[in-house]
């Protein structure tokens, strides 16, 4: 099988598994009958087979599994959203196919994606100015003390989704300048040369710490940026180094600024008195949510959600707890399939990496997958308590058009990098996997 | 750089291994934890999705049942109460925000369809919705409207009790309330004057007078120490726990029988009966009849209260070792506080002849699909006297009835056995009045306790007439 035909076929089962998830839901609401469960699956594996049909006349050597597992990812995210809301995943559904567009646009604009490393410093200034963007008088907005949000009248962004995207192509694209550079020195002989980048990177994440007041994001770009040096240095003790500062710099501002504190307390302990119904409720309702789930969930619509006066019992069930609801409706093998479903995902993505034949190539790819797992790993965590509650995103699936759009451009720019490596591998050996 | 990356792969397979492994501690091997967190008001809130079973009376009338409001996802149940205050305390109330009483929450398990110790991940794969069941209880509507009406708006309770088989057919406390308007009127309802909430028939402690005499004669009949016969000097005053004892008016009596002290209610006699016996075969026959402990009922524990001598300062409940005028417990003086439950009880067993029977609401558990699930049997809690003494006393009980202090509970053509009681409270300014009994004399069906608060009359004269009606509402129509 060639490997667009993988990748169509790929894309069956996804449709399927939206239009049964959304008869589910139906099923489960048991009023108000709808007959447009299956026009929802139509309509999704269009949208799909004509994201498939560009991507074989553009870029026919891509991976082929990168673009149904985010379909996938997609239809999980749809169906969780529809059974909160149907306005909402209208609006979700719009999304998605305003994110295909954006992904088409990608292809075709960024054919070429090493124009990139022209514009890398102009790139570099606009990701800091999305970041602090929120911090903004007027239209900057905080949600649960963090400022991830600006809102210009009735629409909310999400600056900090596209600024991971222009942090990562920046630091793929002067790490792989550099890197000959930061190799080369030798312990006695280490100079600021070396560890000047790091502590650039260092400072802005303590500053997004301060100013954006969010641990999780601040941990990704972090971590991200990590990542990269390891990839582009091999050198293991720069990342000591830079998870020592970091760390450092985290316990610092959680003894000295009441907020990193409050939330490091919370996150300890959520059930403490005074804590629970207030600052400690949304982890608290998260962690009941899953107590409620168990190995194989209430079903898909079944499970506990709102107060009987119409309130939702989790709070931000369709951004930050989304996972919460999937365990409590899907169980703990719904959600490690989900899990699994990203590990995938990042695993093609690392593989598109390891394909690629020259430093930036490489770079990107591997940035792109890092910031995408850890950005899972952070909302994720933070939901299930093995890190503090932060406001970033579930990509794919989470509610919310910045994330989508986002992480749209990520899956196009890694579907471009995928296609380079594997057509000059194809032309050298002739096949790859 | 290939290596790096691949390490790098590696790194995130760990941290999505910690995230699983998270996901499986909180929904799997701390999931009963969490659900048990006070602040997880998640169960309660399940429960309103789901219709209760029914609490039915014993001729299928409804006593609870719930209704659904809203549609949809919206869509929950409440509960209506179709008698309004009739049964309040006996089957209580159930609402999400204030909680449970009554049958509501010692039968909780049934009404709501829980699945018990069972539920496994078999349970969880082939998950039913869970129905309730119904719950038939051996109340009756129209018994319970008479002992209603016969205590008149007057603050008081009526238990009454099958003798065989221990069901409780009629639990009436005055003042009562109207559970439909608990969500609403709770904190007014539970400050009120009179208490309507607090159940007197299972809560309330009130001194017996001399219904307890029965107990004393029981204690002295069984042991063999007296017969109805024996003769005891009557007069008034007498010395008894080494101070003046009165009887009611001061009243001098000979030597006179015991049953014919029964008939007269004569204090000296039955405590110096008491003082004779001692105290701990006085307690001995307490603790048979079920006095010191919570009575085996159906009830919630948290709505029972044991009957006993209860230290003034302390509240504790005193026991044989403790200092106690054995000679006034017997006579229902003393420090002694019971329940109507406890009385009721104690009429109940002399008439199965000396056997009691643990009391239960409920008679029996039906299924959603109307078959019954489970019948709750009688159960036996203990023999308390031989049959021989229990028939003695029961002929002097039906004495007091046909010539003494109860003749006001006689009816026609049904021969009453009782006992009457008249203790003063607040410093003797008004009189706690009492009677408890059976009928009929010979087969026993149904026992009673009645008692009014703050009344001027006697036992006799008070609560005798209304153990007559709520009998004959009873056994006219068996």
């Amino acid at each position: 099988m060639s490997p667009r035909l993988r990748e169509l076929v790929g894309l069956l089962p996804v449709s399927l598994l939206l239009t049964a998830g959304f008869t589910a839901v139906y099923l489960s609401r048991a009023v108000n009958p709808e007959t447009i469960t299956l026009t929802y699956g139509a309509f999704f594996l269009g949208c799909c087979v004509f994201g498939h049909l560009f991507i074989r006349a553009r870029l026919p050597h891509a991976d082929p599994y990168l673009f149904p597992l985010a379909a996938l990812l997609a239809a999980f995210g749809l169906v969780m959203i529809y059974r909160i809301d149907r306005e909402l995943a209208r609006d979700q559904a719009t999304w998605f196919v305003i994110g295909l567009a954006l992904f088409c646009a990608t292809v075709v604009f960024l054919r070429d994606f090493r124009v990139l490393e022209r514009y890398r410093y102009t790139i570099a200034a606009a990701g800091v100015a999305l970041l602090l963007m929120p911090r903004l008088p007027l239209i900057g907005a905080q949600t649960n003390g963090a400022y991830l949000a600006i809102e210009l009248g009735p629409i909310s962004f999400q600056p900090a989704e596209f600024a991971k995207l222009a942090v990562i192509i920046f630091l793929a694209s002067y790490l792989g300048d550099k890197r000959d550079v930061l190799v080369r020195g030798r312990f006695p002989r280490l100079s600021l040369r070396h560890f000047g980048p790091l502590i650039v990177v260092w400072g802005l994440a303590m500053l997004l710490l301060v100013l954006i007041r969010d641990l999780g994001s601040s941990l990704m770009f972090f971590g991200g940026f990590l990542a990269l040096l390891y990839v582009a240095t091999a050198r293991l003790s720069f990342v000591a180094v830079g998870s020592a500062m970091f760390l450092g710099g985290a316990a610092f501002f959680a003894s000295t600024l009441s907020y990193v504190q409050d939330r490091i307390d919370i996150w300890l302990d959520p059930f403490a008195p005074n804590v629970v119904d207030e600052e400690g409720y949304q982890i608290a309702q998260s962690m009941f949510a899953q107590a409620d789930g168990g190995l194989f969930g209430q079903g898909l619509g079944r499970a506990l959600f709102e107060l009987p006066n119409g309130t939702p019992i989790l709070p931000a069930a369709h951004t930050d707890l989304i996972y919460a609801l999937i365990v409590n409706e899907l169980g703990l093998f719904g959600a490690a399939g989900l899990l699994l479903a990203y590990l995938l995902f990042v695993s093609r993505g690392f593989k598109a990496s390891l394909l690629a034949s020259e430093g930036f190539s490489k770079l990107l790819a591997a940035g792109l997958t890092a910031v995408f797992a850890l950005q899972v790993f952070v909302i994720v965590g933070g939901v299930t308590r093995v890190i503090p509650l932060t406001g970033v995103t579930l990509p794919f699936v989470s509610y919310g058009g910045s994330s989508l759009l986002a992480n749209f451009v990520l899956l196009a720019l890694l579907l471009i990098v995928s296609h380079d490596a594997r057509r000059d591998r194809f032309a050298f050996r002739g096949g790859v996997v | 750089m290939n290596g790096p990356i691949t390490n790098l792969f590696r790194l995130v397979l760990v941290l999505f291994v910690l995230l699983v492994a998270f996901t499986s501690r909180w929904s799997v091997f701390d999931a009963s934890t969490l659900a048990e967190n006070p602040s997880n008001r998640r169960e309660l809130l399940e429960e309103q999705r789901r219709p209760r079973g029914l609490l039915l009376a014993d001729d299928g009338s409804k006593l609870a049942e719930s209704q659904p409001i809203g549609t949809g996802q919206a869509r929950r149940y409440v509960r209506r109460y179709p008698d309004g205050s009739l049964f309040s305390h006996a089957v209580g109330y159930s609402f999400v925000d204030r909680g449970r009483a009554g049958l509501e929450q010692s039968r909780n398990g049934p009404l709501t369809g829980d699945r018990g110790e069972l539920a496994s991940i078999v349970d969880e794969l082939v998950s039913e919705p869970l129905e309730g069941s119904d719950v038939r209880t051996a109340l009756d509507a129209k018994a319970q409207r008479v002992a209603l009406q016969g205590l008149g708006g007057r603050a008081g309770s009526i238990v009454v009790i099958e003798p065989e088989s221990g069901r409780v057919p009629v639990m009436v406390s005055t003042p009562n309330f109207d559970p439909n308007q608990i969500p609403e009127r709770f904190s007014q309802l539970n400050r009120a004057a009179g208490s309507p909430i607090f159940n007197r028939a299972t809560q309330a402690r009130y001194p017996p007078g001399s219904t307890m005499k029965v107990v004393t004669a029981a204690a002295a009949l069984d042991s063999g120490r007296f017969t109805p016969n024996s003769v005891i000097d009557g007069r008034s005053p007498k010395t008894v726990g080494g101070v003046p004892l009165n009887n009611f008016g001061n009243e001098s009596f000979g030597a006179i029988s015991l049953t014919q002290a029964l008939t007269n209610s004569v204090n000296t006699v039955w405590g110096s009966v008491a003082e004779q016996l001692g105290k701990g075969t006085v307690y001995r026959y307490m603790k048979r009849f079920g006095f010191n402990e919570n009575p085996p009922i159906d009830y919630p524990e948290n709505q029972l209260t044991p009957s006993g001598v209860f230290d003034a300062k302390s509240g504790k409940l005193l026991d044989e070792d403790d200092a106690v005028d054995i000679g006034r417990v017997g006579i229902g003086q003393e420090r002694l506080q019971v329940t109507p439950l406890q009385m009721a009880e104690v009429a109940a067993t002399v008439a199965n002849g000396g056997v009691r029977m643990e009391s239960r609401l409920t008679e029996r558990i039906v299924g959603a699909d109307g078959r019954t699930k489970r019948r709750i049997s009688p159960e036996r809690a203990t023999r308390v006297m031989s049959k021989g003494a229990a028939d003695q006393l029961k002929a002097m009980m039906a004495s007091v009835v046909r010539e003494g202090s109860g003749t006001a509970a006689a009816l026609e053509g049904i021969k009453v056995a009782g006992k009457t009681g008249t203790a003063e409270v607040d410093n003797g300014a008004s009189n706690q009045a009492w009677f408890i009994g059976f009928a009929p004399l010979d087969d026993p069906k149904m026992a009673v306790a009645v008692t009014v608060e703050r009344t001027q009359g006697q036992g006799g004269t008070v609560a005798a007439p209304i153990a007559k009606r709520v009998l004959q509402a009873l056994i006219r129509r068996g």
